[in-house]
């Protein structure tokens, strides 16, 4: 039990600067990995657990604020703890223990910054994104969102010797401050010429629907940057591979939730009042992107840029989540918007565990073989069960699939998609039906894609013989990897006590809790509308599963043998079977590639059959890069030789400008 | 506690038929098949007898197979007879229903097909991977058209459990869904796709450019082999047996009815029986198709059941 002395909130600004003195203690000893790594990253842990009970009892609690006297004079920061916050920072608790613990064992001496340098700016940028949680008023929010840009900007780029990762760290900072601009014009927008910009001043403006529809754009524009929403989700596959693998995993798992809970929170609580169209934009716009990141996902031979484009697409899955919960809470269906809003919680909590136990799982893979590239692995699993194990629940889990936590958030998705009853627009109504086939679609082939991931590094014959030498990670490694495993598998067995939860985050958002359904169906049973509606009761799936698997064992066992012979894989009468004529990640993706082609830009060099040094390449790149950023960036350089004509490099011209701007000047204020 | 002791035994009653009559009803469908072609055929019990020639038979499995290669097999069988329980074939009280809907059900087959691509890509051959990527393929088109599918009948029924929407269609009142009728030809188009049949897949091949599903089971032997088999007999059936639930359901038998159970599974064995006859005669009639050509072709399913769910929503009919 937490001691009624500390308050939840004053737990959580505790860890915050819990956090900030165990970064600024890496300075101490800054070249000295064993300290940094065998300490340091292990107290970090514990801060998860603090954050983990301060979200438990903060959910329940009333929201509460502080005023620190901090900031500049006259504009203290203003913090506050309510549901909505308290269950992200519990997401990030959750992560940031797997997370931390793994980093115990993974970062080695020699590679990119040291050990004192990551493990300051590491912890900064937890402490960035629990106070971005936090905060109460647009200041704050602003420098927090700042500080973790900045600090995973240096985290991303901690090889800076490399070209690319320069190059993929300056594409990252580029996108998150065109996002930070318009979330400051949103806050900008929210305060409505008052001038007060504490949340609580923004909450007490009714805007008139026009300037709530600029906020909400401006928000929707800002976060998505951050969160890689479609067009701007180019960051994400060239900064994800760039990035050390723990530091992938907290951007991925945990920053991009920062986003959206900054959506949520505009939306839900800053703006009172909703349109529906926002919604229907925000699902439509969800969808495309859920389906665009499993395509280009499917088609990757980058393990870090797979998982990259997978992030894209349940990001995609999430604000799709949003879109529908907007258009049932405009359109006064409070039970339908609490289920989808606690479908779109309850994704972002799983992928905050999945995604980072992948993410992690690469980081294995890469310090194992020094190989990112899916074409050059293959049989790890004999090399590495730890790793592989872990990694086959995670793939498992996130290609949806039951009895684990992936399935869980599907399924509420999809009973909130079907119990749709009729909209009061034609429009929406014919949307949500289609919505749904685009919703299944994109999860089912989030099973091709992870089919792929696991397939290709982990099963087979090894595709290049040094990787016979591969090995399983150490003790710290393990426990971070196994305590996400853990969090997949009980988020996939127990939804009820998480969806109890939930109600006190739903409840102040959209007005209704959807718990009292659970209650009714008991703990061991999901029924978000009624139990004779829809029920899901894993843990007896998971009962079924399990007890039908090893009844079919013992009953084979019993009534025959269990002789086995080992041989040679058969080569369908080819004498000369090697390890190169299995699949490669381009082979795998081939089909969808074929499928889907118009949505790929495709270059591909085939060799003529005369040809005596043939060689095949293919590349699938994105279509947007040369529909959007490549004419903005020429647009760019089009506008800067023109400015540039006025440069000449002599004084009496420059003088001349300032004359000739000085007499303007004069002329106007005259 | 009465009830539901008695919709426990009705459970492993309705599930332990499926499982043990599957492979009788592979059997049939091969022999209506052999009929229309002409030939005599091997007999309705031939599939009995591979399941007990296989059963006696040594495992031989290739060096490098992992544990997953090894689990699979039971972790296909398994979820099969899962699904089994899932689906209500005679009566509409199965203990196991509040446990899983249809979502959760073609979860199941998810599962299933994840474990089955997973083992053929373990030993590292070129057939395993090649099967494995086809399977997906056609699977990650299929699913979405069998959830649409799924969706009018749940729409119709207000509910996602199995047993309600037999309940529903089944028992109360009688009457005529137009919306149906398009989720039904989607249906057995995805039928078709998942079970591994003509026109998308053959049975009966092992020609290395068209086979999916043998391709993914090319290295099984023995007592895997005959498991995965007989699961993929129990899938066949299982998908017949959802089909005449959800769209032939006349003759299911209410919770409880206890003594007019034999006469509901003789009216489920006599559908089932007509299922198979349908199936040999579309597998006849139609050719093998290219690999390619199987998007259109589930895209058309995924299209039939989009539009079958949008006569439902919008027209309510």
């Amino acid at each position: 039990m937490l001691p009624s002395a500390v308050h939840p909130l004053e737990l959580v600004i505790g860890v915050v600067l819990y956090w900030l003195m165990i970064g600024f203690a890496g300075l101490l000893r800054p070249l000295s990995l064993r300290f940094v790594s065998r300490v340091l990253f292990p107290l970090g842990a514990v801060g998860g657990l603090g954050l983990m009970a301060a979200a438990y009892f903060g959910i329940s609690a009333a929201p509460s604020t502080l005023v620190l006297p901090l900031g500049l004079p006259d504009l203290p920061f203003h913090v506050r703890l309510d549901a909505l916050s308290a269950f992200f920072i519990g997401l990030l608790g959750v992560a940031v223990v797997g997370i931390s613990l793994f980093s115990s064992g993974y970062f080695r001496r020699g590679q990119g910054s040291a050990p004192g340098v990551l493990c300051l700016q590491y912890h900064l940028f937890l402490a960035a994104m629990v106070t971005v949680l936090l905060a109460d008023d647009a200041y704050l929010f602003m420098v927090a969102w700042e500080t973790m840009a900045i600090a995973s900007y240096f985290l991303v780029t901690s090889s800076h010797k490399i070209p690319e990762i320069r190059s993929a760290g300056f594409l990252y900072l580029l996108i998150a401050h065109i996002g930070a601009i318009a979330i400051l014009l949103c806050f900008g927008v929210l305060q409505g010429g008052q001038g007060d910009y504490t949340f609580a001043g923004m909450r007490s403006i009714g805007l008139s629907p026009f300037w709530g529809s600029v906020a909400f754009m401006l928000a929707l524009f800002g976060f998505g940057a951050k969160a890689g929403i479609l067009p701007l989700h180019v960051w994400l596959p060239e900064a994800h591979p760039a990035a050390p693998s723990p530091v992938s995993a907290l951007m991925s798992g945990v920053m991009l939730k920062t986003a959206i809970y900054g959506i949520l929170r505009v939306t839900f609580d800053l703006l009172q009042v909703q349109i529906w169209w926002w919604g229907a934009l925000a699902l439509t716009l969800g969808l495309l992107t859920a389906l665009f990141g499993v395509m280009f996902a499917a088609v990757q031979s980058d393990m870090k840029r797979l998982l990259a484009y997978s992030s894209i697409e349940n990001i995609g899955i999430i604000l799709a989540g949003i879109g529908l919960t907007i258009i049932f809470h405009v359109y006064g269906n409070p039970h339908l918007a609490a289920l989808a809003l606690v479908a779109t919680l309850y994704h972002s909590l799983n992928h905050a565990c999945f995604k980072s136990l992948l993410f992690l799982v690469t980081g294995s893979v890469l310090h194992a073989t020094h190989e990112r590239s899916l074409g050059k692995l293959g049989g790890l699993i004999h090399n590495m069960p730890w790793v592989a194990g872990t990694a086959l629940i995670g793939s498992l889990a996130i290609a949806g699939l039951p009895p684990l936590n992936g399935f869980v958030s599907e399924w509420l998705l999809l009973q909130a998609f079907l119990f749709s009853p009729g909209l009061a627009n034609p429009y929406l109504n014919m949307l949500v039906p289609v919505a749904a086939a685009a919703l299944v679609l994109a999860a089912a082939l989030s099973g091709y894609v992870m089919v792929k991931f696991y397939g290709v590094i982990f099963l087979g014959q090894h595709r290049e013989p040094r990787l016979a030498g591969a090995r399983d990670e150490g003790p710290w490694a393990r426990a971070g990897l196994v305590w996400l495993t853990a969090a997949c598998v009980l988020l996939g067995i127990l939804p009820a006590v998480i969806i109890r939860l939930l109600d006190y985050v739903t409840l102040p958002l959209v007005n209704f809790a959807i718990g009292s359904n659970a209650d009714r169906a008991g703990w061991l049973l999901i029924a978000p509308v009624s139990p004779e509606r829809a029920s899901y009761g894993p843990l007896l799936f998971l009962l079924g599963i399990v007890g039908s698997v090893l009844l079919t064992f013992a009953l084979v066992r019993r009534f025959y043998h269990g002789r086995v012979r080992r041989g040679d894989a058969w080569g369908c009468g080819f004498p000369a079977q090697n390890a190169r004529m299995q699949d490669t990640a381009e082979g795998f993706g081939q089909p969808i590639k074929q499928i889907f082609e118009p949505f790929f830009r495709i270059r591909r060099h085939l060799p003529s059959p005369f040809d005596a040094q043939p060689f095949y390449s293919a590349t699938s790149e994105d279509r947007l890069w040369y529909w959007l950023y490549l004419p903005v960036a020429r647009l760019n350089e089009r506008l800067a030789a023109w400015i540039g004509v006025l440069q000449h490099g002599r004084i009496y011209l420059y003088l001349l400008y300032s004359f000739v701007t000085l007499l303007a000047l004069l002329l106007i204020v005259r | 506690m009465y009830e539901f002791i008695e919709s426990f035994f009705s459970q492993l009653a309705q599930t332990l038929l499926v499982v043990a009559l599957a492979p009788l009803m592979l059997g049939w469908v091969n022999q209506c098949r052999a009929w229309l072609q002409n030939r005599s055929g091997p007999g309705v019990l031939q599939p009995y007898r591979v399941l007990h020639k296989l059963f006696h038979k040594d495992a031989l499995i290739a060096h490098n197979a992992s544990a997953i290669f090894r689990s699979a097999p039971y972790i296909q069988f398994g979820c099969m007879a899962l699904a089994a329980s899932i689906v209500p074939v005679v009566e509409t009280s199965l203990a196991f229903s509040p446990a899983a809907d249809v979502i959760a059900l073609v979860g199941i087959f998810a599962l299933a097909r994840v474990f089955s691509s997973l083992a053929a890509m373990d030993i590292g051959t070129a057939f395993g991977s090649l099967g494995a990527r086809r399977e997906m393929l056609v699977a990650s088109l299929s699913e979405p058209a069998l959830l649409m599918v799924f969706f009018t009948p749940l729409l119709i029924a207000q509910s996602s459990s199995l047993t309600v929407i037999v309940d529903a269609l089944a028992h109360r009142e009688f009457a005529i869904y137009p919306s149906l009728a398009f989720a039904a030809v989607a249906f057995v188009m995805v039928l078709l796709a998942e079970n591994a049949r003509i026109p998308i897949d053959n049975p009966s091949t092992h020609l290395e450019l068209t086979m999916i599903h043998e391709a993914l089971i090319l290295e099984y032997s023995a007592r895997h082999l005959a498991l995965i088999e007989w699961a993929t007999a129990i899938k066949l059936t299982v998908y017949c047996a959802i089909g005449i639930a959800l769209f032939m359901p006349w003759g299911t038998i209410e919770a409880g009815d206890w003594p007019l159970f034999p006469v509901a599974a003789g009216i489920l064995i006599a559908k089932l029986a007509l299922a198979g006859i349908g199936l040999a005669l579309l597998e006849t009639v139609s050719a093998k198709m290219r690999i390619f050509r199987a998007p259109e072709f589930l895209g058309m399913a995924f299209l039939f059941a989009v539009l079958g769910l949008l006569i439902r929503l919008l027209l309510g009919a």
